[in-house]
């Protein structure tokens, strides 16, 4: 039985340094060498290399000039993600579509049969970076129209930022929203800040 | 939409092909055999039986194997229970983390010890870096590779002839982690790095968004997590919401390598059975059953999530890509529905959409897969239970046709039905028992104004949060109706005792019924034999299996999932 006790003790210290410790920092050091920018966190840095958010990461937009993300149940807060956990008959959750869906149809001047469910319903993590094609159609004229663009151009930037399904299989169309906006900016300028503060230069 | 489908059956084809060539690769490592890899890991493997202490020729009988398989667990019980209670005065926390409440760290290590990962916490926020790794990804090897050692040891008792011993623990248990889980885990994890899971010791990133506003976004360890939750079933994420997290499960190729990762091995432990036992054919009615039960659970799950959400429909929304509530835009509702169902078939329990944002009858797909968790199941305890099933079914067809039970030559007596329905009945017991005392103490505390306390949803859904609660809890799979405000004190014990209960009993059962089995002489079989490697055994095992299965929980599907169905129309 001392003999079972000491293997037991002995087995979970050495399988710990060796799968808690060893394993993560090889990663860890692989990361560093092939993978450099994904292993910490694929950061799109500004000029000042301050960092502006992650490729990966939805942050949130409000202003008309620029295309809005999916809804967030944790309001963005990539800290401490999460879903609303919403099931689909509670009426508090299908009053807070209806809602949403409002607030589009008003926002973007469009019927409701052209807003794509990804728009009133919240992601999975909270974070999600992405909206399908349709949902950057729907926002590009009120884009245009508070940037003062040409709507041909602005549907081009969407195409170009359009990504199809991996190996032509693989996953649903989608526009990473916080690329599009940075291309939005690069291409036809930063807008005017709302509130009067100067805007922030970024790469 | 196309493309979707021909995704999924790309990725279920590629995995039944692959693990063929695994469960070949793991029949050399537990029969002692040779392998590429040995030049790497033979030396990794030596080194921790010599440093444990262990005599690798060394044979244990069942009861010794039990005993150590128990006493390890303990240890690893104790040791990872002090490092989240102490976390905040242990190094890599650069986030500041605080040290984890008491029945949260009973809840948590429990959940973690016994392969199930049912987190009552967010990782984000809850968890140092060093308990991530010193505690979970620890956790997350050495539990699956139990689990598998457990399995070896069964398959060796039914496949032996007057066998007393059944193996080294140790041995079985170093194998599975050093030559199955560590490589498997590796190349895994450099995959979903490529795609751009993090694998930093930096603290979270502040960030000055292009609105200006400030945004922190937590990293970490995250890809050496997230290969080895997916591989060894366990499914416990680095972030709360899992991989539907873009960190965890950034891209559409590493979703598929994670969907790859959740049955690969679960699968490939049918293959190793054909082989070990010399029962090829037997392995492949197993396999064709298990496919039978998982295929129509994946066309019926995707067909709920691709329709979508009645009640949306009629409000007027382009609901053309599904119900998309808690799931991910680039993964989109047909490929979160197949993962729904993988993940809870296999016992993993990872998720890369909120389950309990599923559509009703979309929803009640996980819970049959808990309910039943024998399909693949757990990496080793899954197969465990569906080798219970077999001699339940061989008991069945023996006694319909009049012959005594037999399987693989051995009688199946009183003792062994015993054994196995023992294993068999702990599951809907705990599930059932436990989902109506949670039940009861939620009416008998229920708030006067009508707040809903601990679960989000009212109505059939708000049953169904408790009830999956309890199955994943009772399955070990992990996965939860995350609604369910499950950190308090009757959540983190109830299920932290019905996870261990979970665990060791449908493990312990099994090797005492091997054992058993093992001890007797084989009699040779002839045409008066039952075959148990034919079509018309599959077909009864199929119907044991959903009929002994699922019939007990027929009507807690009835006052959840199927009554909120209803409702919706």
């Amino acid at each position: 039985m001392l003999n079972e006790i000491k293997r037991g003790i002995f087995f979970t210290l050495v399988t710990m340094v060796l799968l808690g410790g060893g394993y993560h920092v090889v990663l860890w050091g692989i990361g560093r060498v092939v993978f450099p920018e994904q292993a910490e966190g694929s950061l799109i840095r500004r000029d000042d290399s301050g960092v502006l958010g992650s490729r990966l990461i939805a942050q949130k937009f409000e202003r008309p000039e620029y295309f809005h993300p999916r809804p967030s149940a944790v309001d963005f807060n990539a800290a401490s993600t999460g879903g609303s956990n919403f099931g689909p008959s509670n009426p508090e959750y299908l009053k807070q579509v209806q809602e949403r869906l409002e607030a589009i149809t008003t926002r973007e001047g469009v019927a409701a049969s052209q807003v794509p469910s990804e728009m009133v319903t919240a992601s999975g993590a909270g974070v999600d970076p992405h909206i399908p094609p349709a949902a950057a159609e729907l926002q590009a004229a009120r884009v245009a129209n508070s940037r003062s663009l040409d709507l041909t151009g602005l549907r081009e930037l969407i195409t170009a930022h359009t990504e199809g399904p991996t190996f032509g299989l693989l996953g649903r169309r989608r526009v990473n929203v916080l690329e599009l906006n940075l291309a939005l900016d690069e291409t036809f300028g930063t807008p005017a800040p709302a509130d009067g503060t100067t805007p922030v230069e970024e790469q | 939409m196309n493309t979707d489908y021909a995704a999924i059956v790309i990725t279920i084809l590629l995995t039944v092909a692959t693990s063929t060539l695994l469960g070949g690769y793991m029949y050399r490592v537990f029969t002692g055999g040779h392998t590429w890899l040995d030049p790497i890991l033979e030396p990794i493997e030596r080194l921790v039986l010599r440093l444990t202490g262990v005599d690798p020729t060394e044979q244990q009988d069942w009861k010794s194997y039990s005993i150590s398989l128990l006493i390890s667990n303990v240890f690893m019980w104790l040791a990872t229970w002090t490092i989240v209670t102490l976390q905040q005065y242990l190094p890599l926390n650069p986030d500041g983390i605080g040290n984890m409440a008491p029945t949260l760290a009973f809840n948590t290590i429990s959940s973690f010890v016994t392969n199930t990962n049912l987190q009552h916490y967010s990782g984000e926020t809850g968890l140092s870096y060093f308990s991530q790794m010193f505690t979970i990804t620890f956790l997350q090897f050495v539990t699956a590779a139990t689990g598998v050692a457990a399995a070896v040891a069964t398959i060796r008792g039914l496949a032996g002839n007057r066998l007393t011993y059944l193996g080294n623990f140790y041995v079985d248990m170093t194998r599975a982690t050093i030559r199955l889980f560590l490589p498997l885990a590796v190349l895994v994890a450099m995959l979903v790095m490529w795609q751009g899971t993090p694998q930093t010791f930096d603290g979270a990133a502040t960030a000055t968004t292009l609105e200006g506003a400030e945004q922190k976004i937590a990293r970490g360890v995250t890809a050496g997590v997230v290969s080895i939750k997916q591989l060894g079933t366990n499914g416990g994420g680095y972030f709360g919401p899992n991989s539907t997290h873009p960190y965890e499960n950034p891209t559409p190729l590493s979703n598929f390598i994670e969907t790859w990762s959740i049955t690969i091995i679960p699968m490939s432990m049918v293959v190793l059975l054909g082989y070990m036992a010399c029962r090829r054919k037997l392995a492949v009615v197993i396999y064709a059953t298990m496919l039978a039960i998982y295929l129509p659970m994946v066309v019926f799950g995707v067909a709920q999530e691709v329709g979508g959400n009645p009640a949306i429909t009629a409000m007027g929304v382009d609901q053309s890509t599904g119900a998309m509530e808690g799931k991910e835009a680039r993964f989109g509702a047909a490929l979160s529905a197949l993962w729904a169902v993988t993940t809870t078939v296999t016992s993993n329990g990872s998720v890369n959409a909120m389950h309990d944002s599923l559509t009703p009858l979309g929803g009640l797909m996980p819970l049959v897969g808990m309910w039943l968790n024998n399909i693949f199941g757990g990496v080793g305890v899954g197969f465990i239970n569906m080798l219970i099933f077999v001699i339940v079914a061989v008991f069945v067809a023996g006694m319909m046709i009049g012959r005594t039970p037999e399987f693989l030559g051995k009688k199946v007596e009183a003792k062994e039905m015993k054994l196995a329905s023992l294993a068999l009945l702990w599951h809907p017991l705990a599930i059932l028992v436990g989902t109506a005392v949670a039940c009861y103490v939620w009416a008998t505390t229920a708030d006067p104004n009508g707040a809903l306390t601990w679960l989000k949803n009212p109505g059939p859904h708000g049953f169904s949060e408790m009830l999956y609660e309890f199955s994943s809890a009772t399955a070990n799979n992990g996965s939860g109706f995350e609604g369910l405000g499950d950190n308090t004190a009757f959540w983190n014990i109830s299920t932290g005792v019905v996870m261990l209960l979970s665990r060791y009993i449908p493990i312990i059962a099994p090797l005492a019924l091997a054992a058993s089995l093992a001890a007797k002489p084989a009699a040779p079989e002839t045409a008066g034999s039952l075959r148990v490697d034919s079509a018309t055994f599959g077909v009864t095992l199929w119907a044991v299996i959903v009929i002994l299965g699922l019939l007990m929980f027929m009507p807690v599907a009835v006052l959840g999932p199927i009554a909120e169905h209803l409702a919706l129309q």
